[in-house]
């Protein structure tokens, strides 16, 4: 994609460690245009935070090994220097963490914690800088903000820091966002909340976030476009409706069909992919999801390349063995329901 | 943030006073003797216990004798049985001398040791984290008395860089005073510094993985920035309580072997002494006046643990 | 639901009715914040738990939801025992045990069991696998040979290798080490076993698996489950039965299923629709309804009911007097003034419940004047 805000070819991030050299990103490609949603899903150490951290060169391993490139309005983001990152970081892309508990300094005051990122890119004066920290928590709806702007986060809920730290991102008017995981850790009340205020300010700011979940619900509540990972490669691509309504691999399926609702009746049973993610250091050969694939055949042996399948989608992308009619057939587990057979009754 | 001080100073009140009644008990009215003939040592004439007996009210009510005990340690009016020396003269004469050796090396082990854990952890894994852990593993595992003898012999007596024990009063020259006191600083420091260093590390590289590092990091801040307003603060929150704890210690007598190994005559010198000779009242003093400045120590600890972290204020 | 006499009530009115395994009168649990400057008073108190009464069958499960402060910990824990409760009473198996001391409680710790939130932090990273579950047998008498063969039986029961004994947690995902707490709690073949949020630290997909083990481990053991959660996506799978908590208090219980069709009270209806729904089409039809604000201080809340603050249909009488738990039908509980999805015929035949707070009203939902 030409106007491509953020353009990440081919990244890799492998770690040495002591059961062998963990690849945790394993040749990540995806392009993220300006004021774009881009929702990352996945399961646990799938690598979504990590391709998210490498990014803004926050993966600080001594053992850690990256390859392949990110490029932010045409400067190279991997390999950076600390100099040309620390220009980036917070100004141009700003991050927005999981765990809102621990992501302040507990011994700071919240408005000196906003106050210290504007002086660092901007250099305002103080008054015009804790000017700015009031009207930002005010944007993101804290209450009586000018009051509390010299509080600590302890004096803070959860939602209310997460708001806080959604200011702190926001604070020097980014044009990337990278959410990982913002509301997995607040209540289902507060969750809608921060999602609304989310939603508000993108339209506001115009911001593209790369927004890093394994809520599929919080991901059809916002995304624009999903990538969804597996074992640190992108299994799929797509619009929004591409994968909930066509979904082309088997990874996919079962994450889909795995989703419960409270909108519909109960399954007598949840359904749960069979398995468990391949051990990291130790990923079977070609497509990493073939242990726990029902469909799987000789040619998953070797790995399955990031691909346009689907006539006349050429962003929609995927990478499974499977020809599009196969996937067609093979997805439905009962008349019109996507999912994944489970593996002893696979068809052959 | 007041309140919270008024409060830790009144808590150390009562602290003290239940000190004070317990080591009144242990000293007077536990052990299962006289305690006159305890107090008036070996050999004492018969007169000689009557007087004690007499000065110390020990014929009173328990309350009472309380009272007469701490009113004689607080105004200082007890006699050593052997010298006849007073008691509180002999520890007001000793306390310039602790203050100044606590002072010194303490400042010294804690502005060493923030260098030294700072630049360890910074360096964690690397040749000068491992050679510095070397260091303070020595300084840790190296007998004061050992060490204290060594340079005293060795840079003291033998090349003359350094006075041979002893104490200059610094009103007197203060060149002098500071002259005396390095080689006891430096002694009783590499203990400590040992220690506070690896605990430093330690704490600072904990901190460093928190998750607001982090956030301090994505905000673009140099590392510099993040290593004094991030980590350095919030490690520096448990060395500061073991700090106080030490720092008070050796101001009540706790350093007795480097004392004594510099002949000092500081106060942890007299009470080793006055250990020595089974002389109580000195020992008793000498209890209550530690246990004053390790309790005193403990309500500023607080009171900076307050202010160093404001979760704390709450409760 | 199978049913197992122990000692019946002479109260409980139905010939053959059991006692419930658990019975929870009118509890509450509340927290001094003690200050003052010479000597320490308690200044105020955290109501967690305020005036809570349910019980649970044998062999049910009854899942406990709220969100985050709402006393849901502090109700297991004390339930468990592990805490004291300031008022109120608390049976196992009609044994009264509101105050039981060590002694009492030895032989009836075999029967209640308790599963962790975290499963990072609820085991001991030291400790090998084997001894973590086996420790619980080797505490109550069963000695260093027996146990081993015990231990792995459990591994396997829980779905993990019995090869695994020597591993340590570290060593494990997740998942795994969920599975594990769960193979600690089931070491004594216990009756009841209490699960503060077993799965909310996994991924969706381990999720379902640990509910889908959890629920199989119930058919097979006849166990009784108290589940808590904070969503209620969750609980919808394993629960007979389902309380709503808020701020210390039940706000509604109800027949598992019936409380997603047709959720009575306006904060279970709040909590539903806070829920993403995993659809893009359906989303973009949905009305978005988000209650505003967050749970107020448990120190002091509000006066009437504790959810007016929050609440879309409040009006001056929910600001005023407590609603008490209205029995609708089908054992249907709900403490609101002005109930959802109930018809006219069942608001006029509903009845105040015994297990309304001591504190709550009188008045009936459409007795009162001002209208929603
Ligand atoms: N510094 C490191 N050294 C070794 N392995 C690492 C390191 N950091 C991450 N990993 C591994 O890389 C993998 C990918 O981790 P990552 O945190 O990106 O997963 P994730 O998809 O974000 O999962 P989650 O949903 O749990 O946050 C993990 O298995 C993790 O163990
Ligand atoms: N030991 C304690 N002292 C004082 N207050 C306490 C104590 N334990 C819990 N609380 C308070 O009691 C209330 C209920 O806490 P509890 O842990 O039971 O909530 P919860 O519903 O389990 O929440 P979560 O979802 O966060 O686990 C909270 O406001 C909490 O702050
Ligand atoms: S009683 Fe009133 S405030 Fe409470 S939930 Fe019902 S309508 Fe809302
Ligand atoms: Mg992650
Ligand atoms: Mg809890």
């Amino acid at each position: 994609m030409a106007d491509a805000l953020l353009s990440v070819e081919d990244l890799r991030v492998s770690f040495a460690t002591e059961e062998g050299v963990v690849e945790a990103v394993d040749g990540v490609s995806f392009d993220l245009a300006a004021g774009e949603v881009l929702a990352v899903v996945g399961e646990s150490g799938s690598g979504k935070s990590v391709t998210a951290m490498t990014l803004m060169g926050l993966t600080r391993s001594p053992n850690a090994r990256f390859e392949g490139t990110a490029q932010y309005k045409g400067t190279e983001l991997i390999g950076a220097s600390e100099d040309e990152l620390r220009r980036v970081r917070g100004a141009e892309i700003a991050m927005i963490f999981q765990d809102p508990m621990t992501s302040l300094n507990p011994v700071q005051r919240i408005g000196k914690q906003i106050v210290e990122q504007i002086q660092e890119h901007e250099g305002l004066p103080d008054q015009q800088a804790r000017e700015r920290t009031v009207e930002l928590l005010e944007r993101v709806g804290i209450p009586r903000a000018r009051e509390r702007v010299d509080n600590y986060p302890h004096e803070f809920s959860g939602g209310m820091r997460q708001r806080v730290m959604i200011a702190l991102a926001l604070s020097c008017n980014p044009s990337v966002l990278i959410a990982d995981e913002p509301t997995t850790a607040l209540d289902v009340t507060i969750q809608a909340q921060i999602l609304q205020r989310m939603r508000d300010l993108r339209e506001e700011t115009g911001a593209a976030v790369i927004l890093v979940t394994h809520d599929l619900g919080v991901v059809a509540d916002i995304a624009d476009r999903i990538a969804v990972m597996y074992a640190g490669r992108i299994v799929e691509e797509g619009t929004l409706d591409q994968i909930f309504y066509d979904p082309q691999h088997p990874y996919t399926w079962g994450l889909l069909g795995s989703i419960t609702r409270v909108d519909k009746p109960r399954p007598a049973r949840l359904p749960a992919i069979a398995g468990l993610p391949p051990s990291l250091a130790n990923r079977p050969q070609g497509c990493h999801f073939r242990p726990r694939c029902p469909h799987e055949f000789s040619e998953c042996s070797k790995v399955p390349p990031l691909e346009a399948h689907v006539q006349g989608n050429p962003e929609h992308r995927d990478r499974c063995w499977l020809s599009v009619d196969e996937k067609l057939a093979k997805r439905e587990v009962l008349p019109g329901e996507i999912g994944l057979a489970s593996k002893e009754h696979a068809p052959a | 943030m007041g309140r919270f001080i008024v409060r830790r100073v009144i808590q150390m009140v009562l602290v003290m006073f239940a000190v004070s009644v317990l080591t009144f008990l242990i000293f007077n009215v536990i052990p299962n003797s006289d305690p006159a003939v305890r107090m008036s040592g070996r050999q004492a004439s018969e007169s000689t216990i009557e007087a004690i007996r007499e000065e110390w009210g020990f014929n009173d009510s328990l309350p009472q004798q309380y009272i007469t005990t701490m009113e004689k340690v607080i105004t200082g009016d007890l006699k050593s049985q052997f010298t006849q020396l007073s008691v509180g003269k002999e520890i007001v004469k000793g306390l310039p001398r602790t203050f100044s050796l606590a002072i010194g090396a303490a400042l010294l082990w804690m502005f060493v040791a923030i260098c030294f854990g700072l630049y360890s952890a910074v360096k964690a894994g690397k040749f000068a984290d491992r050679f510095l852990t070397i260091i303070a593993l020595i300084g840790i595992s190296m007998p004061v008395f050992w060490i204290g003898a060594l340079a005293n012999y060795y840079l003291g007596f033998k090349l003359g860089w350094f006075p041979n024990g002893g104490y200059v009063e610094f009103t007197e020259d203060p060149i002098d005073w500071f002259y005396h006191l390095i080689l006891p600083w430096t002694v009783l420091a590499i203990l400590f510094i040992g220690f506070y260093s690896r605990v430093l590390r330690s704490n600072v590289l904990d901190t460093i993985n928190e998750d607001y590092v982090r956030t301090a990091r994505a905000k673009g801040l140099g590392e510099r920035q993040i290593m004094i307003r991030h980590v350095l603060r919030n490690s520096m929150i448990p060395i500061v309580t073991l700090w106080g704890l030490d720092f008070g210690a050796v101001l009540g007598g706790g350093a007795i072997l480097t004392e004594t190994v510099f002949d000092l005559q500081g106060v942890g010198q007299y009470t080793a002494e006055a250990i020595g000779q089974l002389d109580v009242p000195p020992v008793l003093a000498v209890t209550m006046f530690s246990a004053f400045f390790i309790v005193l120590l403990n309500a500023v600890v607080d009171i900076l643990y307050a202010y160093l972290d404001p979760r704390i204020r709450l409760q | 639901m199978s049913v197992e006499a122990t000692e019946p009530r002479a109260d409980d009115g139905a010939p053959g009715d059991a006692a419930p395994l658990v019975e929870v009168e009118h509890l509450k649990v509340f927290f001094g914040i003690k200050q003052g400057i010479l000597v320490e008073r308690e200044v105020a108190r955290v109501h967690a738990v305020n005036d809570v009464t349910f019980s649970v069958d044998e062999g049910e499960t009854l899942g406990l939801v709220g969100e985050s402060g709402c006393g849901k910990t502090t109700l297991s824990r004390a339930i468990m025992r592990l805490i004291d409760s300031t008022e109120g009473s608390l049976r196992f198996r009609g044994e009264d045990v509101t105050k039981a001391g060590r002694r009492q409680m030895q032989p009836l710790r075999r029967e209640m069991q308790m599963v962790f939130q975290d499963p990072f932090a609820s085991l001991n990273p030291r400790k090998r696998v084997g001894q973590i579950i086996g420790m619980p047998l080797r505490l109550h008498g069963s000695d260093r040979q027996g146990v081993e063969p015990q231990v792995r039986e459990l591994l396997d029961k829980v779905g993990l290798h019995p090869e695994h004994v020597n591993r340590y947690p570290h060593e494990f995902s997740g998942g795994q080490r969920q599975r594990i707490g769960v193979a600690r709690a089931l070491a004594l073949e216990p009756r009841l076993i209490v699960l503060d949020e077993p799965v909310s630290a996994l991924d969706v997909s381990v999720q379902a698996q640990i509910i889908n083990l959890l629920d199989d481990l119930q058919d097979q053991f006849k166990l009784t489950y108290l589940f808590v959660a904070h969503d209620l996506s969750v609980v919808r799978h394993v629960s007979d039965r389902i309380a709503v908590m808020y701020l210390g208090k039940l706000m509604e219980v109800s027949p598992a299923e019936e409380l997603y069709t047709k959720p009575i009270h306006p904060y279970t209806s709040a909590l539903l629709a806070a829920i993403p729904i995993p659809d893009p089409r359906e989303n973009r039809r949905r009305e978005r309804l988000v209650v505003s604000g967050e749970p107020p201080n448990p120190i002091n809340p509000p006066s009437g009911c504790v959810f007016h603050p929050r609440c879309p249909r409040a009006t001056q009488v929910c600001r005023e007097e407590e609603p008490p738990l209205v029995r609708y039908p089908n054992g249907h509980l709900a403490a609101c003034h002005h109930p959802l999805n109930v018809s006219d015929a069942e608001i006029r035949d509903a009845a105040r419940d015994p297990s309304s707070p001591v504190s709550a009203g009188d008045s009936l939902p459409g007795t009162t004047a001002d209208a929603a």
